[in-house]
């Protein structure tokens, strides 16, 4: 079973987010990276599929520029096998077309049975990189994967439907599946496991090697979020505050 | 046509993000037309009788009898080429995001996902954990859109007529590898979310398990159901099937009143359409004030006691 896991590294949930000067993202250099949340998800469930199988490797797969050997490091780290690098210098690619087509010019080869892939990135929020790599690929696409069993070419899956549904399917390997968040519990690195994580091999690839048309959407700025709403804003003594909400359920909203 | 809207059934009839989608497609371009998919599409084509748009393409094929991402993307590929529409816009749903990007990767039309509203510039969508907005664009001949729960309102709908094509789509077994069973719900608890008239939603503020039961006394109080957040859900506090956001419920209720619940996309996106929001919560910064129509500062755990007081002895 050969499984590639791919990770990003985004702005961490306490990151300080300060827009640019061009107002087009925000200043990396003032932004703490961390792996993609949801990653840590997708990562964990191919270290456990490996494990329950005894044997296979669990190749780590992140795109961006030098910071990001950090995060596959860390996937080294925690007991994946090798990285990969594709390298990206200047500012980092958007396009969800673009992307995937970076990695299913390098995953090509590999013949991985399994790719897995966060349910979505904290950053852009495309939520569609895994599903486009699998398509490109030609293999099997699922998402939102809350249990995994493997069975002898084919995978059976758990998947979240909406409103507290799920429904199983059944498909052959290989696959690109999308991983929801929460249905295992990421490990932390070993001291033993980040000792040896630094000899093994991280592979890179650079991104002017990946010759690559598409047509392409882009992010052209950010900015904050204007509230529409006027909000009545209640930060007095508790008594107060209680007298108060009383009043908006009884008066005003009319629920009791 | 220059719009095309993919409808999606929920227990049988349109999916509301289906409808929200006609609204948004109606804003978008002079000439509408939808598809249904699957054994229920003569029912969502009945739907939109009232409806002004060009017409609404039923495809209906015993591969098509369950929904999987190779079926419908089969369908959807077949349509847009038939057709060639400009815009291909659909609810941003987890059956959306599970087949759309297959149509997206074949075709090579980008898919902006997502999105909240409309812009001058652009297609307005959330980025880094909806700390802030993005705008984006694309200049490619065909786009495939997708809108956020709330992002167009579904009353908005224009009125007018609308006629039922059948479209035949030509697959064969080989082209859908999988297998889906029946979807089936964990448990219930007989509770009914979407229809309760007020909710009180606990989030993480609430600390820790055994606080849990004053959410329950207050919604005895003020005649709520109780719901949750999904990080309390993931604790084991609350039981799933009171979970609401993207992978929950999706509710509206006349009252949503929210205990310690920060406001993280994944929630709001279940509760946005709520008609009055009030919320507490000790961080004046949380995410949920800027939704809220009451934005209480203070400690949960101090006021609501007192509050559960103060109701019962009137």
């Amino acid at each position: 079973m050969k499984i590639a896991v791919l990770v990003k590294q985004v702005p961490g949930p306490e990151s300080a987010l300060p827009i640019n000067d061009h107002g087009t993202w925000v200043d990396e250099e003032s932004v703490t990276f961390v792996m993609n949340p949801p990653d840590n998800f997708a990562l964990e469930e191919a270290l456990l599929i490996k494990e329950g199988k005894g044997d296979g490797e669990v190749v780590v797969v992140s795109m961006g520029p030098d910071r990001v050997q950090k995060v596959i490091r860390e996937g080294l780290a925690k007991g994946a096998d090798r990285g990969i690098h594709i390298e990206e210098v200047g500012p980092i690619e958007k396009d969800p077309l673009h992307i995937a087509k970076r990695f299913t010019a390098v995953l090509k080869d590999e013949n991985f049975d399994l790719v897995l892939t966060g349910l979505q990135s904290d950053d852009t929020g495309m939520g569609q990189t895994g599903v486009l790599i699998g398509e490109m690929l030609g293999i099997s696409t699922a998402t939102l994967a809350v249990e995994t069993d493997i069975k002898d070419g084919h995978i059976r899956l758990k998947r979240e439907l909406e409103s507290g549904w799920f429904q199983w399917v059944e498909f052959p390997l290989p696959a690109s599946i999308s991983i929801q968040s929460g249905l295992n519990t990421p490990r932390y690195p070993s001291l033993k496991g980040i000792m040896g994580a630094k000899k093994k091999e991280i592979k890179t690839v650079s991104c002017t090697e990946l010759d690559i048309s598409s047509n392409c959407q882009s992010v052209d700025k950010v900015f904050v979020p204007q509230t529409s709403k006027h909000s009545e804003v209640i930060d007095g003594e508790v008594d107060a505050a209680v007298e108060r909400i009383v009043e908006i359920l009884k008066s005003e909203i009319k629920v009791i | 046509m220059d719009v095309l809207v993919i409808l999606e059934e929920s227990q049988g009839s349109l999916h509301r993000l289906s409808r929200e989608a006609i609204a948004g497609a109606q804003k978008l371009g002079s000439s509408v037309a939808a598809l249904a998919i699957g054994e229920n599409a003569d029912t969502l084509a009945s739907e939109l009788s009232s409806y002004d748009l060009e017409e609404v393409f039923t495809a209906k094929h015993e591969l098509l009898s369950s929904y999987s991402a190779d079926g419908y993307f089969e369908t959807v590929i077949q349509l847009i080429r038939a057709e060639s529409p400009a815009l291909v816009v659909a609810g941003h749903t987890y059956q959306t995001r599970d087949f759309m990007p297959r149509v997206s990767a074949k075709l090579d039309i980008p898919f902006i996902p997502d999105i909240v509203s409309l812009s001058d510039e652009g297609f307005v969508k959330q980025v880094l954990n909806a700390k802030l907005n993005a705008s984006l664009s694309s200049a490619s001949d065909q786009i495939i859109l997708s809108f956020q729960s709330a992002a167009f309102n579904d009353e908005e709908i224009r009125g007018g007529s609308c006629s039922a094509r059948a479209f035949d789509v030509e697959l064969d077994s080989s082209q859908v590898r999988s297998v889906s069973e029946e979807p089936f719900q964990e448990a219930t608890g007989d509770v009914d979310l979407e229809s309760a008239e007020v909710l009180v939603s606990v989030g993480r503020g609430i600390e820790k398990e055994e606080n849990v039961p004053i959410a329950f006394e207050l919604a005895k109080a003020i005649g709520a159901e109780v719901c949750a957040s999904r990080p309390v859900v993931d604790s084991g506090w609350i039981d799933s099937f009171r979970q609401v956001g993207s992978s929950g419920h999706n509710v509206a209720p006349k009252l949503y009143f929210s205990l310690g619940v920060s406001g993280a996309i994944q929630h709001v996106v279940g509760m946005k359409g709520s008609k009055n929001i009030l919320a507490i919560n000790k961080d004046a910064d949380a995410p949920i004030f800027e939704l809220a129509d009451y934005a209480v500062v203070g400690n949960v755990l101090e006021i609501i006691p007192k509050l559960i007081e103060a109701l019962n002895n009137k």
